[in-house]
């Protein structure tokens, strides 16, 4: 167990400096994620152009792993269509949960998170943006629990 | 000739080395490091007299208790009533009917709430609670409030974590009922003025249920010198097991109250017309119940005499007061609860560095603490943090273990520059 394998200088960076940070006015899709573990609240805002995300912004009060996780998200899903970011989803959840599987190459800057799953704990700090964005993109608005 | 009691020292003498021994888990080894375990406030260790006691009555004396008339059944009665009596020595309560064993502080709270406040409770009553509860302290009382239609008041505390005591005597009043208040707080370490509190709520009438939890450990309690109606404590925050616990009642308050569960035990004879009632303390303890970890409590309670609980007091308040200092001197932390009266928690933030984080640097180094609320939401919101970590100190942390926390944290500094 390494800290050095979960703090990567790209989570660090993206935790000091989030990229996409703040809300879309008049979006339309949105969703609260809360992990009630650590106190972890985010929103994901979405714009949608037809099936497409055109534009993707977050806000909220997390660990440096949830911020950078939400941060990292909203870069690699910008511009994708609801099934490439399905396919983007599952990889990254392969990523965070099965030990030893190679990061797929369509991961990008994504990849950094391999480090969370020898912290088991830390998972659903990943995770939690993810399953915000996929209820933003089911149900327009909710509130999901990682609990 | 004796010893002059005179020249005898107030404190006896702490040896914190041979205590250590005593608790076989300290032992052990995380992530490479010693273990440095500063999370007693969330649940102690076990000492090898509590760990013996519990393997002793499992391998010799277990049977089912007040049931039969063969010798097992009766040396588990006699261990498991033996048990009881040693409580009721323990928090000093007048009777052994006056112990109700429950599964821990939450399920004595809303022993209290639903068997006492529900049927009693109705819309104009008030029930008053403090802004340092733990959740326990909070919900059940909801759930009456939604039952009966009376109404939670709350009295506030200030930024130092104390409870503003003006305000809680101006929210007493004819409709207060029940006042409900932790006599240490888990999340920020206030020891709150619990016999004035009871002073000042019998003055008007209302019952008062003291949830112990976190003082049980670290201060001699007498039920009757502080007047509580109910005292409420867990035995695994006592060195003793989990899954056990003890409520405390005056006797008069219990008789008067209805069975909460029903079951064996409970009943003195059953028919399907009608049922009676047992006898305090069975009315309350429906079914067979946790005996071993009974045993383990009074384990548990013998160790804690035998180390002297004022010793033991004494002891964590000078690491609480080291460990406060050494950290106010790091860079960018901010300590949670500043009480001028506290006992062996330190909650804190450090800047730029979320606790959940924290916790896991610290446990990359083998300190263990507690991140989160603390099962405190609204003493968060108060504070306006969405969760702190926090340091707390039981009888066998010593030294190197604040140091421990101290060289943590500054790793913790350095990962996140």
């Amino acid at each position: 167990m390494d800290l050095k394998d979960l703090y990567r200088d790209v989570i660090l960076d993206h935790n000091r400096q989030p990229r996409n940070f703040g809300r879309i006015e008049g979006t339309d899709a949105q969703a609260d994620g809360h992990n009630p573990l650590c106190g972890d609240r985010l929103t994901v805002f979405v714009r949608l152009n037809g099936e497409q995300v055109q534009d993707i912004r977050f806000e909220g009060k997390g660990c440096a792993i949830s911020t950078a996780s939400a941060s990292l998200m909203t870069e690699a899903v910008k511009g994708k269509d609801r099934a490439a970011i399905q396919s983007l989803y599952d990889k990254v959840h392969e990523l965070l949960t099965q030990q030893d599987a190679p990061a797929d190459a369509s991961l990008g800057k994504l990849a950094a998170l391999s480090g969370v799953r020898e912290f088991p704990a830390r998972v659903k700090c990943a995770s939690l943006c993810w399953h915000t964005l996929n209820a933003a993109l089911a149900h327009g608005a909710a509130t999901v629990s990682t609990e | 000739m004796a010893a002059n009691p005179a020249l005898a020292p107030a404190v006896p003498a702490f040896d914190v080395e041979r205590v250590r021994r005593d608790f076989p888990i300290l032992a052990t080894r995380v992530h490479g490091h010693p273990l440095v375990y500063l999370d007693s406030a969330a649940s102690s260790q076990r000492p090898w007299q509590v760990i013996r006691a519990v393997e002793d009555y499992e391998r010799n004396s277990h049977a089912n208790v007040h049931r039969g008339v063969h010798a097992l059944s009766q040396a588990a009665t006699s261990a498991f009533e033996g048990a009881r009596e040693r409580v009721r020595r323990f928090i000093n309560a007048g009777s052994t009917r006056e112990i109700i064993f429950t599964r821990g502080t939450t399920e004595g709270i809303n022993l209290v709430a639903q068997a006492y406040a529900r049927p009693r409770f109705g819309p104009g009553d008030e029930i008053l609670i403090t802004a340092l509860e733990h959740h326990s302290n909070i919900v059940p009382w909801q759930m009456v409030c939604e039952q009966t239609g009376c109404a939670l008041k709350v009295a506030p505390i200030n930024r130092r974590g104390e409870l503003e005591f003006e305000a809680f005597t101006q929210l007493l009043s004819p409709r207060t009922r029940l006042v409900g208040v932790a006599h240490v707080s888990n999340a920020l370490g206030t020891v709150l003025p619990v016999k004035r509190i009871v002073e000042a709520a019998h003055a008007h009438g209302a019952v008062v249920l003291i949830d112990g939890a976190q003082a049980v450990p670290h201060s001699a309690v007498d039920v009757r010198a502080l007047g509580a109606d109910f005292y409420t404590f867990s035995s695994h925050k006592l060195y003793g097991p989990t899954g056990i616990g003890v409520l405390y009642g005056r006797e008069a308050l219990l008789e008067a109250m209805p069975p909460w569960q029903g079951g064996g035990d409970m009943i003195l004879t059953v028919s399907f017309e009608k049922s009676t009632y047992n006898a305090l303390p069975y009315k309350f303890e429906a079914g067979t119940p946790n005996i071993s970890g009974a045993v383990g409590l009074a384990a548990a309670m013998d160790y804690v005499e035998g180390l002297g609980i004022e010793a033991i007091a004494a002891h964590e308040a000078r690491l609480l007061q080291r460990a406060t200092a050494e950290l106010l001197r790091l860079p960018d932390i901010e300590i949670i609860g500043t009480a001028a009266h506290k006992a062996s928690v330190l909650s804190f933030t450090m800047k730029g560095v979320h606790p959940h984080d924290l916790g896991t640097i610290l446990d990359a180094e083998g300190v263990a603490v507690r991140t989160g609320h603390h099962c405190a939401m609204p003493v968060m919101t108060f504070f306006g943090v969405p969760a702190t970590a926090r340091a707390s100190f039981g009888c066998y942390n010593n030294d190197a273990d604040v140091t421990a926390l101290v060289a943590a944290l500054k790793r913790a500094r350095e990962v996140f520059n």
